[in-house]
């Protein structure tokens, strides 16, 4: 593992607050923190969790982070802090029957949501299996590698895999610092200023969907999005962990996630599950769904399915 | 299994009805029976082909089945049919559907819909094919014939983008950002146009 970046990476400071790793950390404290005079670094370590911040203090620490992304990246970010839209929880259909692995969605992900280029960082994973395999069970052994000159190949089908968004998230319960959680519309979400990069959460999700960043995050800067929620797309530091979050930062404010939007066959649904007339309530009412890993019983709310 | 489904399904509806009684659903717009416009970007005509009256207004119409000397583009791989049974003879810039009513290139999915029920039925709801935009508000449709070329349908395969890099091949160094790798999404996408 890489060397932790003391500098960059304002998780390491909660070490001290949560009492993480107590007493022996505290000994290694004073050596390790750069002795730093800069108000935004001590702003950063001593910043309160996102859920106790009330909208003062949650406008200055949108404040402080639109300075410091200014400064690293020379350009300007709108960071949002949209919330939950009552009467909304957030559901997705995946239809296998028409999704042809052409990986398009990975890369539309990839740009919507900054992640990093390299180090490479994906949230979306195809994964390839052969017709008439027995598959649900055996995710860790596909392909994710194939590359074809066209897609669909002859005989085989293609089961993309990303945040599950459950509602019952094992990834949540085992954070030491509460740096992950699940909100109201049922999206499960990280403040990468309170993740330490434990990784606890890795080893406790069952579907692989949680990337760690063993490196300094790397984006070409006329590539950045600067249109980013804090809960989501924000630029990542060395030392964290991040995951789909469908887009947060478009769909509270009604838009469809980027993947649904860039799909050329359209096998990716979403909507509002406590609304009885949205698509993802058709195709859970109407089409033969299942989710992954069922028997876990962490109920997520990503619906696959077969039109045909 | 199936029926474990089913139960785990239906619990987490009830769970989810119960939600929306204490908040009340936010409800998408009536993407139903009652709409009749969809609003979808315009049909994906070759170019300089539209409007076909350019060349078909005062041509003799010609309703046999027959090897055609221009059009040559195409041949019909779809059900045994021939032109009009989709093109409308007394005006070619429209479309014509069974039931002799007229209608133009920019609903080309009545057409369809008569012939595949369920799937249009599905289109309607956004489930087969694609809808942008809002998904509690406006939405943009795509019409059947801008993923499928009627006169042959079946969708045609496409080049994937690269795989992700494995592990062992993550190499963990210092860049000039001009090294930085680009997303190989945009040259794609400039190369293709659905
Ligand atoms: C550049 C001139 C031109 C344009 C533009 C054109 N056509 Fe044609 N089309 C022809 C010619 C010439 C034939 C006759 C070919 C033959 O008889 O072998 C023809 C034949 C046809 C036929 C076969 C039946 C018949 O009347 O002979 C259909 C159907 C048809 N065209 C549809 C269309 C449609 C629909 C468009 C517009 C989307 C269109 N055409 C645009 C020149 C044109
Ligand atoms: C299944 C119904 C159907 C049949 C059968 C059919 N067409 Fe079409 N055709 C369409 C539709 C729908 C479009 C509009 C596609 C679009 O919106 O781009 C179209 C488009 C065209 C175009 C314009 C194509 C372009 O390059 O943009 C021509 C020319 C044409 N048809 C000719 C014919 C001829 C000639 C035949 C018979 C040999 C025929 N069609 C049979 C449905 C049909
Ligand atoms: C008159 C009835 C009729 C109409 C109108 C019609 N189809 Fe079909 N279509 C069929 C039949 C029958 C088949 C199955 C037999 C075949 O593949 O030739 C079929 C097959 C298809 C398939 C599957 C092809 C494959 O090889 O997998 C697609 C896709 C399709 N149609 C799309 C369309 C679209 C898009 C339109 C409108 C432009 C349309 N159809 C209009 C009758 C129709
Ligand atoms: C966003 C792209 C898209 C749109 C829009 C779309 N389809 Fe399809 N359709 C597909 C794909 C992908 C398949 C699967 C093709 C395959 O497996 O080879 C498919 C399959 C089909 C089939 C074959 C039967 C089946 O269930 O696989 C029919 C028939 C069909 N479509 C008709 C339609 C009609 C009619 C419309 C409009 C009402 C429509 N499609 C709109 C992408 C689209």
């Amino acid at each position: 593992m890489p060397g932790r970046d003391e500098k960059n990476n304002p998780g390491f400071r909660l070490i001290d607050r949560r009492g993480f790793l107590k007493g022996a950390a505290l000994g290694l404290m004073s050596m390790a923190l750069p002795h730093r005079s800069d108000a935004s670094f001590w702003e950063g370590f001593f910043q309160k969790h996102f859920r106790e911040m009330n909208s003062e203090e949650i406008r200055e620490v949108i404040k402080r982070l639109e300075k410091e992304y200014k400064e690293k990246y020379k350009v300007d970010f709108n960071i949002k802090t949209t919330k939950p839209l009552p009467g909304v929880l957030f559901g997705y259909g995946l239809d296998i029957s028409r999704c042809i692995g052409c990986r398009r969605c990975v890369y539309a992900c990839v740009k919507e949501n900054n992640q990093s280029r390299d180090p490479q960082i994906h949230w979306i994973t195809v994964l390839r299996f052969r017709k008439g395999e027995k598959w649900v069970s055996n995710l860790e052994e596909a392909d994710k590698y194939y590359y074809p000159d066209r897609v669909p190949e002859e005989g085989y089908f293609y089961v993309p895999v990303q945040c599950q968004q459950c509602e019952n998230p094992p990834c949540v319960k085992v954070c030491p610092t509460q740096a992950t959680w699940k909100e109201r519309d049922g999206i499960v979400v990280i403040d990468y200023n309170w993740c330490i990069g434990c990784r606890y959460c890795m080893a406790a999700c069952p579907y692989g969907a949680r990337r760690f960043n063993w490196g300094e995050p790397r984006i070409r800067r006329e590539e950045i999005n600067p249109n980013v929620h804090y809960l989501g797309n924000r630029p990542r530091y060395r030392g964290v962990v991040e995951k789909c979050t469908f887009c947060i930062q478009r769909t509270r404010e009604g838009r469809y996630p980027a993947c649904v939007e860039i799909c050329p066959v359209g096998a990716r649904k979403f909507g509002n599950l406590l609304d009885p007339k949205s698509e993802i309530r058709y195709c859970i009412e109407k089409k033969r769904v299942f989710r992954l890993k069922e028997d876990l019983n962490t109920f997520p709310k990503f619906y696959y399915f077969f039109a045909i | 299994m199936i029926k474990k489904i089913h139960i785990t399904c239906l619990l987490f509806l009830l769970l989810a009805t119960s939600l929306m009684i204490l908040e009340g659903p936010v409800t998408a717009e009536d993407a139903g029976d009652e709409l009749v416009e969809f609003p979808v970007p315009p049909p994906p005509f070759s170019e300089g082909i539209f409007p076909c009256s350019n060349c078909h207004a005062g041509m003799e119409v010609n309703t046999t089945k027959r090897e055609l000397e221009f059009h040559q583009n195409i041949k019909l791989k779809h059900f045994d049919g021939w032109c009009f049974d989709c093109h409308n003879p007394d005006d070619r810039d429209t479309l014509r559907l069974a039931s002799g009513k007229v209608i133009s290139f920019k609903e080309s999915e009545f057409l369809c819909g008569q012939c595949h029920g369920t799937i249009f039925r599905d289109w309607k709801a956004g489930v087969h094919g694609k809808r942008t935009g809002m998904w509690n508000g406006r939405k943009e449709y795509r019409l059947c014939v801008h993923c499928h070329w009627p006169h042959a349908p079946r969708f045609k395969p496409i080049k994937p983008l690269p795989p992700p890099v494995r592990p062992d091949d993550i190499k963990y160094r210092k860049l000039r950002p001009e090294e930085i790798p680009s997303n190989p999404l945009e040259e794609i996408l400039r190369g293709e146009k659905r």
